[in-house]
């Protein structure tokens, strides 16, 4: 599973994407965060606070219960500012 | 007409193109977003765009195909920029055409309020302090929200 970061982030992150494999226990996005901050910084800081953070799966915006799986590219950005 | 690209653009060539051969078009409303000098008090050197390229381009194709669909276009021209920018530079080129101005108007201010909402771009500001990622307004989600109802054009 590929994960990309954008904005404040991808600086938290120190990278900007990363490819990672969680088990086969995490089938929805919620799940995939949970697995993820129990890896410890930088993701417990990133993911501190949901409700600043939006998130796509295969470049589709997504709600935190969406399913997701090895093939997908996930994606983690705060709300957009374009315009 | 979808572009995103770190250049400059031409509004008058881009308007010319839009409408070039297409004497059905009988209205054109454009909007140009610019760069600021000042943002929530502060001064502005300059500001970053970054974007996530491929998200950038299927959602700038689907909310193009939508205005298409909800009103009457003849044409319809969407520019993005990324990358660094200075004050006063063009950020974002909208341009709709139409047989009528009413579906003109509303399509260009329709994409707009779904650029600054949906489209994946972030700003990062350099100011006196150094920088800063600009935060999500809930002005631009409430106009953004409505057009979540279909339009009464006809």
């Amino acid at each position: 599973m590929k994960l990309v970061y954008f904005a404040w982030m991808k600086e938290k992150a120190g990278i900007s994407e990363e490819t990672v494999n969680p088990p086969a226990t995490v089938t929805d996005l919620g799940q995939l965060v949970e697995w993820l901050k129990e890896r410890g910084e930088p993701y417990t800081s990133m993911f501190q606070n949901m409700a600043a953070i939006r998130a796509a799966i295969n470049y589709e915006y997504v709600k935190i219960d969406a399913a997701v799986g090895p093939d997908d590219e996930v994606a983690f950005f705060p709300p957009v500012t374009g315009g | 007409m979808i572009r995103v690209q770190a250049e400059d653009f031409d509004p008058g060539a881009e308007l010319e193109a839009l409408t070039k051969g297409n004497a059905g078009i009988g209205g054109v409303c454009s909007f140009i977003g610019l760069v600021r000098d000042i943002a929530d008090g502060e001064r502005i050197g300059a500001m970053t765009l970054e974007h996530y390229p491929e998200m950038t381009r299927r959602r700038l194709e689907e909310v193009e195909a939508e205005a298409m669909r909800r009103w009457p276009l003849e044409g319809c021209t969407i520019i993005h920029r990324h990358g660094r920018l200075a004050p006063g530079d063009r950020i974002v080129f909208v341009a709709t055409a139409s047989a009528h101005r009413r579906a003109a108007f509303e399509s260009a201010a329709f994409l707009m309020d779904w650029l600054k909402t949906h489209a994946p771009f972030w700003k990062l500001e350099e100011t006196g302090d150094g920088e800063r990622w600009v935060a999500a307004r809930q002005s631009d989600d409430d106009a953004a929200a409505r057009w979540a109802d279909e339009p009464a054009s006809e």
